[in-house]
């Protein structure tokens, strides 16, 4: 056995580790503030908004992660007008492009879990909510938008795991994260098993925290949806 | 160019579709086998298959991909020169990437499958006993196509879900859709459109099986089929 590669690099490991936590946490903030409003449109009695958003989440569901990547990472590259734009130096780099792309896949999943949520809430909560003379806003913030993630509670943790998964994909744009740091080991040293095993256990660390974590979080939170079952 | 580009790409769908299958074969016998286990009392084997079901969602599936596509025979050929074996193990990334799916989404069935046989009503399998048929007679004519429609959703989104984990293949060096998008792009500097010819394979394949499966469902389900009648 060779640990050896895994115990003299526990810092790029650590590095690796953090990398992969920035690109979780950043994608999944800024997905959670894109499928909030997409979520109510989703729902919206418009067809045409509903529509639309529609074929955003279609789009982006159903197609591999690994393909959207390609195209934004390598595939934008193609157009010179957009590599002539002020927006270049971001659309260029390794880091913008892995978030852009988690944070639009992510987004997709994330409006359906939430458009499913907002249907499952009883008629009765919006109409006390309108009988008691909230604006809609307030309504949204103070009954609608809480009662939605709660019930969206445990697909919503799926989701969460999936996007701390899925940010392994980074390292095929050239990124350091957990899933790169055992790549370049595994080519430095010429030893297959141990980076990539180390690498496994970490995201096994990591995503044990997130389930103890929404477990937590549902036994608070969304108790009283399963008693009144 | 592009025409002559595109069809080398989709000349490789049946590449694409012959693993997805291969691994949703494997993935639905042992999700059946696993879903048995949790459901069987023993709690040795009942823990183990939890255990097993734990891990395996707990690492990235571009992870485990690598695990078995370096890792394992690397392991494999070390144990062997170590009991002084002259032989050495190679895997070829069609079989690697199979078995690899196969097992990421075992997990994923069983617990489809599990919910599913827990939501058939306990009488049915009481009726059965009761008219005294044989196990095997009330789980083939009883108790699977009765769990067959039940766990129809659930099967549908882990079969996606699988369909555009494939693309993942590509990546250990299978000449795959995606592999195939990946080389039209080097090749002619033109990422852009090949990496959307294949989205756009993708995109068909989901939203087909989608549209049959929501059909097969449709056909199996005894409610509406007796409705028509």
């Amino acid at each position: 056995m060779n640990w050896y590669v895994v115990t003299e690099n526990l810092g790029q490991y650590a590095a690796g580790a953090r990398l992969t936590l920035l690109l979780t946490v950043v994608s999944l903030l800024l997905a959670f503030c894109l499928a909030v409003p997409l979520a109510f449109a989703r729902n919206s009695a418009d067809r045409r908004i509903s529509g639309a958003v529609q074929v955003y989440t279609t789009l982006f569901r159903g197609t591999p992660l690994l393909v959207q990547l390609f195209l934004i990472y390598f595939g934008l590259a193609q157009f010179g007008w957009l590599r002539a734009s002020i927006l270049w130096p971001w659309l260029s780099s390794p880091l913008v492009c892995a978030i852009l792309t988690f944070v639009l896949n992510s987004g997709a999943y994330t409006t359906e879990i939430f458009a499913g949520g907002l249907r499952a809430i009883p008629k009765g909560e919006v109409e006390a909510a309108r009988a008691c003379g909230f604006s809609p806003l307030q309504a949204a913030r103070r009954i609608l938008i809480p009662a939605m993630l709660t019930r969206a509670l445990p697909l919503y943790g799926n989701e969460v795991i999936m996007m701390l998964h899925a940010t392994s994909l980074a390292s095929t744009v050239t990124l350091l994260e957990v899933t790169g740091v055992a790549r370049n080991l595994t080519l430095n040293y010429y030893i297959q098993l141990e980076p990539y095993a180390a690498a496994a256990l970490i995201y096994l660390g990591l995503t044990a925290v997130l389930v103890g974590g929404f477990q937590i979080l549902e036994a608070r939170h969304a108790r009283y949806l399963r008693l009144r079952r | 160019m592009v025409v002559q580009f595109a069809s080398t790409i989709l000349a490789a769908a049946g590449l694409t579709l012959l693993l997805a299958i291969g691994a949703l074969v494997l993935a639905s016998a042992l999700g059946l086998a696993l879903a048995g286990a949790r459901l069987s009392g023993r709690r040795w084997l009942a823990g183990l298959a939890v255990a097993f079901t734990f891990v395996i969602r707990g690492i990235p599936d571009l992870v485990m991909m690598l695990l078995a596509f370096y890792s394992l025979p690397a392991l494999i050929n070390q144990l062997l020169e170590r009991a002084g074996i002259d032989l050495y193990v190679d895997f070829s990334p069609f079989a690697a990437g199979t078995v690899t799916l196969g097992i990421l989404f075992s997990a994923y069935m069983s617990e489809t499958f599990r919910s599913a046989l827990g939501n058939i009503p306990a009488g049915q399998i009481e009726a059965a006993q009761a008219l005294g048929l044989h196990p095997l007679r009330i789980f083939l004519r009883i108790t699977l196509p009765q769990m067959a429609l039940l766990a129809l959703p659930g099967f549908t989104n882990n079969w996606l879900v699988l369909v555009k984990a494939t693309a993942l293949v590509s990546l250990i060096g299978l000449q795959d859709v995606m592999f195939r998008a990946k080389a039209a792009a080097e090749a002619t500097g033109q990422p852009f459109t090949y990496y959307l010819v294949a989205a756009g394979f993708y995109l068909l394949v989901t939203l087909g099986s989608t549209w049959a499966l929501a059909r097969l469902g449709r056909r199996l389900d005894p409610a509406r089929t007796g409705a028509r009648a």
